[in-house]
């Protein structure tokens, strides 16, 4: 039983980090419109970006601003040379653009910082946390912990700023129709920067927490792959269900992955490892079928 | 003043709805013909054919299948891999597993059960579009190659999934020189090919591209959608699934299940975008252009560093490969979202003019 | 200058159509015979585009009845809707914008063609056959409608007035036994709206097609529509030849205003 919690509990936390990487996604979508399958290839090139500065000397402060620098100005970058030029085009056009840029981030960031896997050290330590073990004899990862902490608090900084703060509401009129928030005289080209820039700085968090627990690699892009089916459980626009839908995808994942081989074992024989690399996302599927717009999204309904 | 229509009247519609009414352009096919089924085998030489024109009409014909799917019928497919998979091992395990299975009826077969689950996987179309859709495809993706790996019934219990085929023999013709599999697999997509374009300027073809550009309407002049979306798939996966008993069979000679990674749907993926959404010309222009790229890439690149005295790794020209790969798509979209198939046009329309400017 | 109309094709009773706490329709009635134009007005918002979906099948209303030809259609849907042979056009142009003219009226025709993909992908001879044979068919539409020229172009590419005239024609190419159409010259300068107003009546003269049609400019519903619904806030105020129509004092007050 303890070792059903210890499951459980361990794929809670690595799924709110999912939800970070969602975020990203969220933000982007919310305020253009855009689907930006490149926000996995963002977070390898901020945690690529952090590393490459703390090897050259950095201390973790300093490396963290420059990274979230670089971001910027990627995002802005993407702004400017790519989005802006497609801006009549439907969105799957939009969306394939967003994988070209994945593809161009994925290349790049080893070219400029090299790509051997490399340990990053936040101070975070991945040890069970003692008085827990003590207790109730389950292994709870105080890295675990920690860093679902520092994403909620992220969460909930961003779902104050968007919905109290005079930009946030810029964000969300953006999203809504650009021509009417363009008409209200919102500055649009800064808000798409300021998004990509926010959306970087998400980035790099969920880089650094991700990268810091299982090393700074190419194989963080699919790591990032998977905040998709968690943005189609919560609803592509929503904060809180990229959250819930992070930890359902995190927790279900890893659960599957302990109890369905055994089962498979037993009727098949053989070894049955590997189900959480395709598990997410065929839940996503059902769970499409029975409601399309996510558990939080809002209905899309046309008008003929 | 070559390229003039001038002259050539349609007096029926037969003729006007021939596949290529200009005069001009059906000379260019029949020598296209000529050279491809007769000059190349005598003149080509091993390389070309292994590592070239046999990849780009296998890759030609998956991304036709694609092209089906997400350019005519528009629904964004992200897993054209994994129907390659299924044909690869669907071909291999009819043929054999079963005593004296033709090859070309085990291509068809494998065709047929890639069709399947195409029709399975594309179930969720009917209630879901768009980068839903693609996120449902991922799902097809990993799951079939993870199926592949795990299950040894399907690789005829080898270890880790990995098939080695047997050669191809036709009649008691044995296919095992690079210009009989060329010819082999140029006869396939070429005739897979006709079939196609017949398709998409049919009935079948308008009922496609009208779901992909406005199903409601399409709807109200009573196409069903439920059997247009359905159809796509499954030809799409017919498609792909043929290239991939190809690809097993007359390319590599042995695969495993991660050859048909997400890498690869990605790479056909790229191949319409780049050769045109939409267009059956435009399925072998962009798969030569991305088989293309990387060799061009391995013999430029170490040139242009020596030109520039910086030192280039082995790693680095794969660095820079993917650059190149994405920033040519974000370029295509940005520019000429219809490819290189519209290139071509727009190039024709200047040369029925030409040597006068309008 | 009209046909001889016929019997009552149509006949809808009580329809009323909800969308959650919203009415649309509240328990509308009224008739439409053959081979006679009859108009639908009223106000922005009072059903009028709700009224017409629901009579090709978009909406299913909650209560009341749809008689077609004699027979009741219950939860009639788009498709048993085309395959009756009702057919429509859109306020907001629904062309296949990534096709020729040609193939979007080709397209209308999807319901005639009886040959499967297999039968195309060979272009066996039936299928073959199949397509000139509705080629010509089109061909007689496009005549009718003076887009000989255009045929081959991008419909994307055309000026709206014409995109319109080809929405028309892909409704023809079904040969309709009832021709709805939602706003027909929305949008269109003077010239545009006179060609469409000959190519109505010249459909209903030379092919007797029944239409119905929703229309906002006044001139064009009284010289051309046999007779007229008028709806507001999707109730019936209104119904009757347009004479009788323009003089109810209701139909006055809320919609055309007093006279001058």
């Amino acid at each position: 039983m303890q070792f059903f919690f210890e499951v459980l509990i361990g794929g809670l936390l690595s799924g709110i980090m999912y939800s970070l990487v969602a975020l990203g996604f969220v933000l982007i979508y919310k305020a253009s419109g855009v689907f930006n399958f490149a926000q996995g290839a963002m977070v390898y090139f901020a945690a690529l970006s952090l590393v490459g500065c703390m090897e050259k000397g950095a201390p973790l402060w300093l490396a963290f601003i420059l990274a979230f620098v670089v971001m910027t100005l990627l995002g802005i970058a993407t702004e400017k040379f790519v989005l802006r030029k497609m801006v009549n085009q439907a969105p799957i056009a939009l969306f394939m653009a967003t994988i070209g840029l994945a593809f161009f981030i994925e290349g790049l960031a080893p070219m400029l910082w090299g790509n051997e896997v490399r340990p990053l050290n936040i101070g975070l330590v991945d040890e069970p946390i003692a008085w827990i073990l003590d207790r109730y004899n389950i292994v709870v990862s105080s890295f675990d912990l920690a860093a679902a902490g520092l994403a909620l608090a992220l969460v909930a900084v961003l779902a104050l700023f968007f919905q109290y703060t005079r930009i946030g509401r810029a964000l969300r009129a953006v999203a809504d129709d650009h021509q009417a928030a363009l008409s209200i005289g919102i500055p649009l080209q800064h808000i798409w920067a300021l998004v990509w820039a926010v959306a970087g700085f998400v980035a790099l968090v969920a880089g650094m927490l991700w990268g810091s627990r299982n090393g700074v690699q190419y194989a963080l892009t699919f790591t990032a792959l998977k905040a998709l089916p968690v943005l189609i459980l919560g609803g592509f626009t929503s904060v809180p269900g990229a959250i819930v839908g992070g930890l359902i995808i995190g927790a279900s994942e890893k659960l599957a992955e302990i109890y369905i081989p055994p089962v498979l074992a037993d009727i098949f024989g053989g070894n049955f490892g590997g189900i959480e690399n395709w598990f997410p996302y065929v839940l996503a599927l059902l769970f499409l079928l029975v409601r399309p717009e996510g558990l939080f999204g809002e209905r899309h309904i046309d008008r003929v | 003043m070559f390229y003039r229509e001038t002259g050539q009247f349609k007096t029926s519609y037969a003729a006007d709805q021939q596949i290529f009414p200009i005069r001009q352009d059906r000379i260019g096919i029949a020598i296209l013909l000529v050279v491809a089924f007769v000059v190349v085998p005598l003149v080509a030489g091993s390389y070309w054919f292994n590592a070239i024109l046999i990849p780009f009409l296998i890759f030609s014909l998956a991304a036709l299948g694609l092209n089906i799917l997400t350019g005519y019928a528009g629904q964004l497919s992200l897993g054209s891999a994994a129907f390659m998979a299924i044909g690869a091992y669907a071909a291999y395990n009819f043929h054999v597993r079963v005593e004296g299975m033709p090859i070309l009826v085990s291509f068809i077969l494998a065709g047929l059960t890639a069709a399947g689950v195409g029709i399975l996987f594309g179930l969720p179309s009917l209630r879901i579009k768009g980068f839903y859709l693609a996120v449902a495809t991922l799902a097809a993706q990993f799951f079939i190659v993870w199926c592949l790996t795990k299950f040894p019934y399907l690789s005829n219990n080898s270890s880790s999934g990995v098939i080695s085929v047997p050669d191809v023999e036709i009649l008691g013709y044995k296919f095992d020189t690079p210009p009989a599999r060329y010819l082999l697999v140029l006869t396939l997509v070429s005739l897979m090919a006709l079939a196609a374009k017949n398709m998409v300027r049919s009935t079948t073809g308008r009922a496609w591209m009208a779901v992909r550009d406005m199903d409601v309407a399409a709807e109200v002049i009573g196409i069903r959608l439920m059997h247009t979306k359905l159809l796509a798939f499954a030809v799409s996966s017919f498609y792909c699934g043929v290239a991939g008993a190809l690809y097993a069979f007359c390319y590599l000679g042995s695969v495993e299940p991660d050859g048909f990674s997400l890498d690869l749907s990605f790479k056909i993926l790229f191949m319409i975008i780049v050769g045109g959404v939409g267009s059956i010309l435009g399925s072998f222009l962009g798969a030569a252009f991305i088989l293309l790229l990387p060799i061009f890439l391995d013999i430029s690149l170490p040139w242009l560093s020596g030109l520039l005295h910086l030192p280039f790794e082995g790693a680095t020209v794969s660095h820079i490969q993917l650059m190149v790969f994405g920033a040519l798509i974000m370029f295509f979209l940005i520019v000429e979202p219809h490819g290189l198939a519209r290139l071509w046009q727009i190039g024709k329309e200047k040369l029925r003019l030409w040597p006068f400017p309008h | 200058m009209a046909r001889q109309i016929g019997d009552v094709i149509l006949d809808l009773k009580n329809i009323s159509l909800r969308f959650g706490g919203v009415k649309a329709l509240t328990e509308i009635s009224f008739d439409v015979r053959e081979h006679e134009i009859r108009a639908i007005i009223g106000p922005n918002g009072a059903g009028k585009s709700s009224m017409l979906n629901v009579i090709n099948g978009v909406y299913r209303p909650q209560e009341g009845e749809i008689i077609f030809r004699g027979e009741h259609r219950h939860d009639m849907d788009t498709h048993a809707a085309a395959e009756a042979g009702i057919a429509r056009t859109f306020q907001n142009i629904a062309l296949f914008k990534g096709m020729t003219v040609l193939d979007n009226l080709m397209a209308g025709r999807n319901l005639k063609m009886k040959s499967n993909f297999l039968m195309h992908a060979l272009w066996w001879g039936p299928a073959k056959r199949e397509e000139l044979g509705h080629r010509r068919k089109v061909e007689e539409v496009i005549d009718f409608l003076d887009i000989e020229h255009i045929r081959k172009t991008p419909v994307g590419r055309l000026p709206y007035g014409l995109q319109k005239r080809v929405e028309l024609g892909r409704a023809l190419a079904a040969e309709p036994q009832i021709l709805l159409l939602d706003e027909p010259m929305a949008g269109m300068n003077v010239e545009e709206k006179q060609d469409m107003c000959r190519f109505i009546l010249d459909v209903n003269d030379q092919l007797g097609t029944t239409m119905v049609l929703i229309e906002h400019d006044m001139g064009v519903v009284m010289d051309i529509s046999d007779r007229v619904v008028v709806l507001d806030y999707g109730k019936k105020i209104g119904d009757g030849v347009p004479d009788e129509v323009k003089n109810n004092p209701e139909v006055i007050a809320a919609y055309l205003g007093t006279q001058h």
